[in-house]
């Protein structure tokens, strides 16, 4: 099996923006990828994942360009033209794909390095690819394999407990006010990337309930449908604050959204429970003053970036520990690859063996009618290891990996093993050859 | 004999006290647990002393000024030890067990002889009423470090001045909830305290109250923390004004212990 036949198809948040993403998710009906794809000339098998930030489409075919343009012409169904939809996605294909896939799993594609989110999504994905057949030796092997890489790259790196950047910083300083976040809720204010990852990251620590407000109704709605939470208008927001504890504010006001005054008698109503203001606004939102107020911790920019600095060298670390498991378990995945290749050789080596030795042996049994049927099971058993005995090496030799050996090496090691056991799929039987 | 065993108690607290000061330092586990059994030890070796010194004297060794502190330490290393099964914070050892030490180290320093009990002490009460007051004490003094540790925290998240703390120290909500435990614990054994050493007076003295000077403060102290407690279970006092009562609390329960018996006098100086 060559590894130049699994392809990853996808756009993600990285290279395209939430108005095309959102697009290719499919909400209304799941069931339409599926029923879609598997159609499609030459796609063997494959696994539809979508989440917030990225759809892909994960699949195994022999014809490869062709397939892979139906699939894109499948997911941007005519809403863009092939050259369009290529400025958004990548194609990964052979090697890449698999290190692409194993990166997606463990969260090192993610918006927030190491999150633990996306590893369930592609178990669910996965899962919805088998309930429909859509799955097959390949990807099954495939699948389970970043599953477990990315259970290897959580417990053997930091790079879980130690995720990246600004949001990070957020959460480690909630969990330094709050203790644990289950139970907390967050208010998230205007929209942005960094308020969004922020938003996320707390809800992969398990935060109770995110709260959208937003100038845009409509947007708030479906920015809170992406963290199960709830919207409300944007002048709800003050009123909010007396049942949130921490709030990510990104608004795109010229001026200040909220002023100390304001949140003074709310400090009352919440019976002084800490509450923990992000201002990742730039001009500001929450007025400084605040962090004046007991209880209230008030965090802008530039003060994430301080705590971000503290632990930057300890991420870098992590994040080349993940990588290096990539590579070694891309490789090992190669080899596995490579095995089943040769199999279908081995089979045919084998089955051609078993019908020479059948074939001498009915013969000899049938010039020695007066052999028992002991001396006949010790006839059999003769044949039989000495064909195993002298088919061992040249099957070791098949198995056996080069050190840099290339597919192509191995493609010409495998015709030669044909040509010499004439093993040809058009010579049919032992006794056609010559 | 009893002496030498203080001694040794005295040098593995002071041990102890090293060990959790290494672990603040360095934040390995190894170094923790090893400080946290050195301070078991110290404790029952404690708890040992007490006794002999009960067999010694005949009577409940807390009538004199080494006697008291040496309860008092040993009431906040089996106070602290009982938080610490129950639920873990962080480095809270680091900052109790220089108390304890420095409490020892005061015990050293006072006179250790025995001396015969005054007939207004000898009563079924001086063990209770006694007791009681220095356990409410070491709690309060739990309450104190917890308080100190939090306005520690509180102080870097404000400034957003990232020193050794806001790694060490745990999170401010795991600290209140700490200060808000000892408290507990701490002021009902305060009231019981007073509540017992006025029945006693009445039966020594044949009054429930005399505004002798410790009774006064011991009362100053108990409305403080009264005030601590109300303020936080009716508009949720809590957090840094929290932690700042609960140091003033302890000054005023060791002004209760001390300052009281060298400034003012009182019928309760011979308790030293």
């Amino acid at each position: 099996m060559s590894v130049d036949k699994i392809f990853v198809l996808g756009v993600n948040h990285k290279t395209a923006p939430v108005e095309i993403r959102e697009r290719l998710a499919f909400s209304s009906d799941p069931g339409t990828p599926f029923r879609e794809i598997r159609v499609i000339p030459g796609c063997e098998e494959f696994c539809f994942l979508s989440t917030c930030n990225r759809v892909e489409v994960i699949f195994v075919s022999s014809l490869g360009e062709e397939t892979e343009r139906r699939i894109r012409n499948f997911l941007f169904a005519g809403r863009m033209s092939y050259e369009e939809a290529g400025r958004y996605v990548y194609l990964h294909r052979g090697e890449a794909a698999l290190s692409h896939l194993f990166r997606v799993g463990a969260g090192l594609d993610s918006m927030i390095v190491g999150e633990p989110q996306i590893l369930g999504q592609l178990k669910q994905a996965y899962r919805n690819a088998t309930d429909q057949q859509c799955t097959g030796l390949i990807l099954n092997r495939l699948l389970h394999k970043a599953f477990s890489v990315a259970k290897r790259i959580r417990t053997e790196t930091g790079i879980g407990s130690s995720a990246v950047s600004i949001s990070y910083a957020a959460v480690e300083l909630a969990k330094k006010i709050f203790g644990s976040l289950s139970h907390k809720k967050v208010l998230l204010v205007g929209a942005g990337e960094m308020a969004e990852l922020a938003a996320q990251h707390l809800a992969n620590q398990g935060i109770d309930e995110v709260i959208v407000a937003n100038r845009t109704f409509e947007r708030a709605v479906k920015m809170a449908r992406c963290f199960n939470g709830k919207a409300v208008a944007f002048e709800e927001m003050v009123e909010q604050l007396a049942v949130v504890d921490i709030m990510i504010s990104s608004t795109g006001a010229p001026g200040l959204i909220l002023l100390k005054d304001q949140v003074k008698p709310i400090m009352r109503q919440r019976r002084n429970r800490p509450l923990f203001l992000i201002d990742i606004a730039v001009p500001r939102d929450l007025d400084p003053g605040l962090n004046d107020l007991e209880n209230i911790y008030l965090y802008g920019i530039d003060d994430l970036q301080n705590v971000v600095e503290i632990n930057r060298a300890e991420r870098d670390k992590e994040a080349v520990r993940a990588e290096r498991i990539v590579t070694e378990e891309t490789l090992k995945f190669m080899l596995w690859l490579g095995s089943i290749e040769v199999s279908p050789t081995i089979v045919a080596l084998r089955q051609k063996a078993d019908a020479v030795r059948a074939a001498e042996l009915a013969r000899t049994f049938s010039q020695l009618p007066h052999l028992s049927d002991k001396e006949r099971k010790a006839l059999d058993m003769l044949t039989s290891s000495i064909v195993n005995k002298l088919l061992h090496n040249p099957i070791i030799f098949l198995k056996k990996e080069g050190k840099d050996e290339t597919a192509e090496d191995k493609r010409a090691r495998i015709d030669v093993f044909h040509r010499l056991f004439g093993l040809d799929s058009n010579g049919n039987g032992p006794d056609q050859e010559d | 004999m009893s002496y030498l065993l203080f001694q040794v108690t005295l040098f593995v607290y002071i041990l102890a006290t090293a060990t959790y000061a290494v672990y603040f330092i360095s934040q390995r586990k190894e170094v923790r647990t090893i400080g946290r059994w050195l301070l078991v030890g110290a404790g029952v070796l404690h708890t040992v002393y007490l006794v002999a010194r009960y067999l010694e004297a005949g009577h409940t060794p807390l009538t004199n000024h080494h006697e008291t502190v040496s309860f008092f330490a040993w009431s906040m290393t089996w106070g602290f030890l009982s938080f610490h099964w129950r639920y873990n914070v962080r480095n809270f050892g680091s900052f109790v067990s220089p108390l304890i030490t420095v409490l020892m180290v005061i015990a050293t320093f006072s006179s250790r002889t025995i001396q015969p009990l005054p007939p207004a002490l000898q009563s079924a009460w001086l063990p209770l009423h006694a007791s009681i007051a220095i356990m409410a004490n070491g709690f309060l003094a739990l309450a104190f470090c917890g308080g100190l540790m939090y306005l520690l925290q509180e102080r870097e998240l404000k400034k957003k001045r990232f020193g050794m703390f806001y790694s060490r120290l745990p999170s401010l909500d795991a600290l209140d909830s700490l200060n808000q435990h000892c408290l507990a614990v701490g002021f009902p054994l305060l009231t019981l305290g007073i509540i017992t050493g006025s029945i006693w007076a009445k039966q020594a003295w044949g009054t429930y109250w005399q505004w002798d000077p410790k009774e006064t403060w011991s009362l100053i102290t108990w409305f403080l923390y009264a005030a601590l407690l109300h303020q936080r279970f009716t508009v949720g006092w809590r957090g840094r004004r929290a932690a700042v009562m609960a140091v003033l609390g302890f000054a005023a329960a060791m002004f209760t212990l001390w300052g009281v018996t060298y400034l003012l006098g009182g019928v309760h100086a011979y308790v030293g």
